[in-house]
């Protein structure tokens, strides 16, 4: 089982970026949500991002706020996370990151969720509203535990705050490509392509992803073109998972993931 | 340190947000100690919004109750109807000066909602502003208000359709639009520096209590406040912490803390983070945010302001609850013998004045913070009537 970073350091010699893809865990129910894992494995994700969902997700747009409110309506507990955790680790071996918000581990205490999502099989967290100046305790915590830190960076980070958001970062460092919140938006704008190029020039150590709003092979293509290190896409796959027919899910996800990584070839 | 009331408060947002945050702190450090932006501040809040309010000696009420003598703080009648446009006039000057031209903004009750749209229009900003669907049913003349005074309003119809899914909604819209917009946050939560900003735009109601105080050579025995959010209660106990006086809030005790239909964060809440702060909020044990109620929009709401989590720990102020019924009958009350109609909201705040001041010496002073008028209630509180007729007669 390899980490974030090292499996980002085996894609980058294949002579591509990473595919991570994101999914929320008991969206619309738990075999939905185990049948969107396995399409992402057969389409080839390098990363699987497992969302937990929170009540009130500031980050996050319609699409993946509707899913948290379904998944929580559903029962989701960190009990059966773990348990979709577990099944996703017994199925691939590709890095799994949890994804959530702070106060899902203010409330069980970062020691304590930590180790139970590292035992389970997770190898990196991602909290969307965590800065690095309040992560002290929880970095120390995953530090210890072994679990990778990823935070993220936005378009209007100084270059200051990204040096310091890079040395808090494990795996990589996740550029938050446009103003708002995530979901699909029309193409990825020039700003977005210009963040990620100034994101490259600065942080030299860690690996650089961009996510939020990045949902067609094209999309990719242009992340890819101005030096991403890997492309997350989420909303668009939450949505095959809610729209599908449940035994059409896996087969849908895989190929909407497989369009995506052959995108992430560099030229 | 900074931004910390205690381990409270700090600054828990989404990373596009922390620049903004930043600058809005530069500059509220800056402009505060500033002398035309204190003077200009100072002019509009008096010829423009009517301060200062009076402290008036409530004689009937007083009388009523049998005890100490209540003396309300008159924030109901400032202009706009509460206490809410201390802080707007502050923050618009602010964006104004930050060079920011729109205004987004959430409401509850409305009555923020209102008081942006007032210091928007009065200070020549666009104004957004985001209520829950459930509060623009249940408080429509603010909603025509807003929509006179030119703000646009958007119903929000995600979560619980109140006051914490409208403070959701309107951090999104600030998300996107971050670099033109000043999100003028209605309430002493959220991430540093809205705490202590809006805490100091608000105290000048705390400022004046003691002043007026003074002039009539009395001191407090207790200051009653109402603690949604909690910016009246900070307005007015901030000046009066660790002296003599008996400090209570009073939360929204709704049906009852046993119903489990209220909204007391302090009373029954635990450590969480939410809207960027970490703070008493009402959660499961999963750390999923609960649903809260109560008959007053605008004190329903899961989280509360950092330093009132801190105030409390500390045991500086007491923090009680007022239910549904006993802030209803307060507000009956006050109307009858006074001839004034309080918010529902500030209804908690004289609810308490009225259950303790029986058991004080005539002698004795009570100073309750009545926030905001209740106009906009008299609908909400001509249902409750009609509805727990039967059930009080019986009782």
């Amino acid at each position: 089982m390899a980490g974030v970073a090292e499996k980002l350091e085996e894609c980058r010699a294949g002579g591509r970026s990473g595919l991570a893809t994101y999914v929320m865990a008991g969206h619309p129910n738990v075999s939905a949500t185990k049948a969107a894992v396995r399409g992402m494995v057969r389409g080839g994700a390098d990363i699987i991002e497992l969302g937990y969902p929170f009540s009130d997700p500031l980050a996050d747009g319609p699409v993946i706020h509707n899913s948290a409110t379904v998944a929580i309506k559903g029962g989701m507990t960190i009990k059966s996370y773990i348990e979709i955790v577990k099944f996703a680790r017994r199925i691939t071996d590709v890095p799994l990151i949890t994804m959530t918000y702070s106060n899902i581990f203010e409330r069980h205490t970062y020691d304590a969720l930590i180790s139970r999502l590292v035992n389970a099989g997770i190898d990196g967290i991602i909290i969307a509203d965590m800065p690095v100046d309040e992560s002290a305790s929880y970095v120390s915590s995953a530090r210890r535990l072994r679990a990778e830190t990823v935070f993220l960076a936005s378009p209007n980070t100084s270059r200051a705050r990204l040096g310091r958001i890079a040395a808090a970062s494990s795996g990589f460092v996740y550029l938050v490509g446009v103003y708002g919140t995530t979901g699909q938006r029309k193409k990825v704008a020039p700003y977005t392509l210009e963040a990620i190029r100034a994101a490259k020039r600065t942080i030299k150590d860690t690996a650089v992803g961009v996510g939020f709003g990045i949902s067609t092979p094209q999309d990719v293509a242009m992340c890819v073109r101005a030096g991403a290190d890997a492309v997350i896409v989420g909303s668009p796959i939450v949505r095959i998972a809610a729209e599908s027919p449940p035994g059409r899910i896996e087969a849908r996800v895989a190929s909407y993931v497989a369009g995506l990584r052959r995108a992430t070839q560099r030229r | 340190m900074k931004g910390r009331f205690g381990k409270y408060g700090g600054r828990y947002v989404p990373e596009t947000l922390v620049p903004a945050l930043e600058e809005l702190e530069s500059a509220f450090y800056k402009y505060r100690r500033e002398a035309s932006f204190k003077r200009q501040l100072k002019q509009l809040l008096s010829e423009y919004a009517g301060r200062p309010t009076p402290l008036y000696h409530a004689k009937n009420l007083s009388d009523e109750a049998g005890g100490a003598q209540i003396y309300l703080k008159r924030e109901d009648l400032l202009h706009g109807g509460a206490h809410k446009i201390n802080n707007t006039l502050g923050q618009a000057l602010l964006a104004r000066r930050m060079g920011k031209k729109y205004i987004v903004a959430e409401t509850g009750a409305g009555q923020h909602g209102v008081a942006t749209a007032m210091a928007c229009a009065c200070l020549g900003l666009d104004s957004r502003v985001y209520m829950g669907s459930t509060d623009m049913a249940r408080q429509k003349l603010n909603v025509l208000r807003m929509n006179m005074l030119g703000a646009a309003v958007s119903p929000v119809s995600s979560g619980s359709k109140t006051l914490k899914d409208a403070i959701n909604e309107a951090i999104r819209y600030w998300l996107a639009n971050v670099k033109t917009t000043h999100y003028l946050l209605g309430s002493a939560v959220g991430p540093h520096p809205y705490p202590e900003m809006v805490r100091e735009f608000q105290s000048v109601i705390g400022r004046e209590i003691r002043s007026q105080m003074r002039r009539i050579k009395k001191n407090p025995s207790s200051i009653v406040a109402c603690v949604g959010g909690g910016s009246n209660a900070i307005g007015t106990f901030h000046e009066f912490v660790d002296t003599d006086a008996e400090l209570i809030g009073v939360e929204a005790g709704g049906g009852g803390l046993r119903s489990g239909r209220h909204s007391a964060t302090l009373g029954t809440g635990s450590r969480g983070i939410l809207h960027g702060m970490m703070t008493y909020v009402m959660q499961n044990s999963e750390g999923q945010i609960g649903s809260t109620h109560s008959v007053s929009a605008g004190l329903d709401y899961p989280g509360v302001g950092p330093e009132h989590s801190w105030l409390k720990d500390a045991g500086k102020v007491d923090y009680r609850t007022a239910t549904d019924r006993q802030a209803v009958n307060a507000f009956m009350v006050l109307a009858r013998t006074e001839g004034i109609i309080p918010a529902l909201e500030s209804s908690h705040a004289v609810a308490e004045a009225l259950r303790i001041a029986p058991s004080m010496k005539k002698s004795e002073a009570i100073v309750v913070t009545l926030s905001g008028r209740g106009d906009k209630d008299v609908d909400v509180v001509g249902e409750w009537m009609t509805g727990h007729g039967r059930r009080s007669r019986k009782t």
